[in-house]
């Protein structure tokens, strides 16, 4: 990050940037309570989830006008990227990297099983993973499926066209069939003990486990890219590879994955909203991010990016430039991250066998509900001419 | 607060004005950060204050007891109530009986390297939380766990530790008392060495066992310590947070089966921005822990 910004300030003559750098974990808190104490920063970076929070608490600016001055277009970025930046038709952001999540997969062991191709529909995957899990040897699974990650079950449902929210994102939408059909297919996996009923907690080393061939399969993002290049071992690297995921129906392939990564944003209560603009025009630009994915191998916003050698030569990216044309924005409200965490802990009493699906999904109905009753009230109280 | 045998001269005005002014820095910060979090506490419970009303303080309403309403109904609060109670109820005693047991090993006569002893069990009490959870994880590892290992020596069925509701707070006590228990160890330690050697020799003269001394001896001479002991194990206890939270990544999994009180209270309030009810969750901590306190006192004035 440091490396990109000579440049810029070169080109800016008088204006000085000044990076605090923060762990993704503890970046959330950190920029609330900033928010909070009133010495937000001029720009951050925000994991795209999180912008329906900000905005609700009218901490950043809106971009619309800016973007369309300038040299940016949404058109320049994957759209599934994009439109997690935009709420009630107004931009609040500007895609920085991006992130999805598609199956990396042991090639050996499923050419090993008979299979020919990665899978283009829920069925074919399910046969290729019976095939899998049939394989002779030890104790193995096709896939992992961490039972204590939300995003498996959230991928499925949305391919499965499932709205989960409805009526305007006032109430769950849990009792709807397509999100029913995704939620008993993710739990049947490990029914069928083609997946370990495990949460990485006890995981502890799942690229070892993958070398292993404990598990063949797994859904999972860039950022492992280099885990996997750095902690399987030598022998076992020319062995696995990407893949798009697979759709409900053939027809649907590839099938869609969420649509994460990082936005840049400008705090409304920066006095330099300018000059911080103008900074993320330069950060967005190809150029500077070919050079950010060289420097920290996090996937550039932009599409012309990828067609740099430095981005085309690595075969294992080729499946996520694929998928990332497939992506959808989750549902944009700041209550979704709860949401999301109580989706996962849905299918987890269905697959450590304490409830039926239907008592499941009527328990995450009235909690999901109960999660968005502020939300009503204020969506649904007179308007006080205050809105923005 | 006992009586000094002479009486007290009455202290003038002036005395009392200068013995003010002396302890008024020391109040002034007792009433900035203890007495005024304490009572915004209090009125927090009784407001819905969340993420929106962070953004625009408008937003919060003031509900009454709306909130306790909610916690009494919601399942998971009574979850982690019972969590917490199972592992003060069983990993409190467990905790002091083996900080005693250990106390008594250590000061036998009969041992040798006693300040090495000592030294490698209070190790796992300065030991960073998180390092430790780390290789306990790896110690609980379905597959590779050195326990479950030791379980198939035995020719035991594996146990999936952190991953099978049943099992995962019996894991969560076994880290916590191992990690905890050489703190009362040196305790009790203490208390042992100031027990006259003379005692036991009578004992012995009149023909006790070992049982016999130890029940008839060593318990009684270390009651205030076992007082205090259990007690500031119980309050600790209570507020069960980091072992759970490290070794199951934040989420008191599997079920909800190792979520205590304390990380509810996190979760509500720090991940999902329920100030307000995550107030009404430390109020009724708060509540537990004084009734806890306050029924221990009482046994112990009781016995005496």
């Amino acid at each position: 990050m440091q490396a990109l910004l000579p440049e810029f300030e070169r080109a800016n003559p008088g204006v000085h940037v000044q990076v605090q750098q923060i762990p993704f974990t503890a970046a959330h808190e950190k920029i609330l309570t900033a928010f909070v104490g009133g010495s937000t920063p001029d720009l951050t970076q925000l994991g795209n989830t999180w912008i329906p929070e900000l905005v609700a608490l009218e901490a950043v600016e809106p971009l619309g006008k800016r973007v369309a001055g300038s040299s940016l277009a949404p058109s320049q970025f994957f759209p599934g990227i994009w439109a997690t930046n935009e709420i009630d038709g107004e931009v609040y952001g500007v895609p920085w990297y991006v992130d999805t999540r598609l199956l990396f997969y042991r090639t050996d062991l499923w050419t090993q099983a008979g299979v020919a191709r990665p899978p283009r529909s829920w069925e074919e995957w399910r046969e290729d993973m019976r095939r899998v899990k049939a394989l002779p040897g030890p104790e193995h699974y096709a896939i992992l499926l961490p039972i204590d990650e939300w995003a498996q079950p959230v991928v499925l449902a949305l391919q499965a066209r499932a709205d989960l929210l409805g009526d305007g994102g006032r109430r769950g939408d849990f009792h709807d069939p397509h999100f029913r059909r995704a939620f008993e297919f993710y739990v049947s996996l490990f029914a069928e003990r083609l997946a370990p009923p495990l949460g990485n907690a006890q995981v502890a080393n799942p690229y070892q486990q993958f070398a292993d061939g404990y598990f063949a399969s797994w859904i999972t993002g860039p950022w492992n890219l280099s885990e996997f290049r750095r902690r399987v071992p030598p022998e076992r690297q020319g062995v696995w590879t990407t893949a798009p995921l697979p759709g409900v129906a053939e027809a649907d392939y590839p099938g869609v994955s969420l649509a994460g990564g990082s936005s840049l944003v400008i705090f409304r209560a920066s006095e330099h909203k300018d000059a911080a603009f103008r900074l993320v025009e330069f950060l967005a630009g190809v150029r500077q991010q070919v050079e950010f994915y060289r420097l920290i191998g996090d996937l550039p916003a932009r599409i012309a990016a990828w067609d740099d050698p430095v981005l085309t030569g690595e075969p294992h990216l080729r499946a996520f430039r694929e998928q990332l044309q497939h992506v959808e924005p989750m549902p944009r409200v700041p209550e979704w991250e709860r949401i999301a965490w109580a989706i996962a802990e849905a299918a987890e009493r269905v697959i450590l066998r304490q409830q039926t699906v239907d008592r499941s999904l009527d328990q995450l109905q009235a909690e999901v509900d109960g999660m968005l009753a502020k939300r009503r009230f204020l969506l649904d109280r007179p308007a006080r001419g205050a809105s923005p | 607060m006992s009586a000094s045998a002479a009486a007290p001269l009455r202290p003038s005005r002036r005395e009392a004005r200068a013995g003010l002014a002396f302890i008024a820095p020391a109040l002034g910060l007792i009433l900035l950060f203890f007495v005024v979090p304490v009572v915004a506490g209090f009125l927090l419970a009784g407001t819905d204050f969340d993420i929106y009303a962070i953004g625009d303080f408008s937003t919060a309403r003031f509900v009454g007891f709306a909130n306790f309403a909610a916690l009494l109904r919601d399942p998971v609060f009574w979850k982690a109530l019972g969590n917490t109670f199972y592992f003060v109820l069983v990993g409190g005693p467990l905790s002091v009986a083996v900080s005693l047991g250990a106390a008594m090993l250590v000061n036998a006569r009969l041992v040798r390297l006693k300040g090495l002893f000592r030294t490698v069990y209070f190790a796992p009490v300065v030991t960073t939380m998180v390092a430790v959870a780390v290789v306990w994880r790896y110690l609980y590892h379905p597959r590779f766990g050195l326990l479950n290992q030791i379980l198939a020596l035995l020719g035991l069925p594996d146990v999936n530790w952190l991953g099978d509701p049943r099992w995962a707070m019996p894991a969560i006590i076994l880290m916590a008392v191992w990690k905890n228990f050489g703190y009362n160890m040196i305790i009790f330690v203490a208390g042992l060495q100031s027990i006259p050697t003379t005692l036991y020799e009578a004992a012995r003269v009149d023909g006790a066992g070992p049982w016999q001394q130890f029940r008839r001896i060593t318990l009684p001479a270390l009651r205030p310590m076992l007082v205090f002991v259990a007690i500031i194990t119980m309050i600790g206890y209570f507020q069960l947070f980091t072992e759970p939270y490290v070794l199951t990544g934040g989420t008191g999994g599997p079920l909800n089966s190792t979520l205590s009180l304390v990380m509810y209270m996190y979760k509500q309030g720090f991940r999902w921005w329920n100030i307000g009810f995550a107030a009404a969750v430390a109020l009724v901590l708060f509540l537990i822990i004084l009734a806890g306190t306050l029924v221990q006192m009482r046994l112990q004035r009781e016995r005496e």
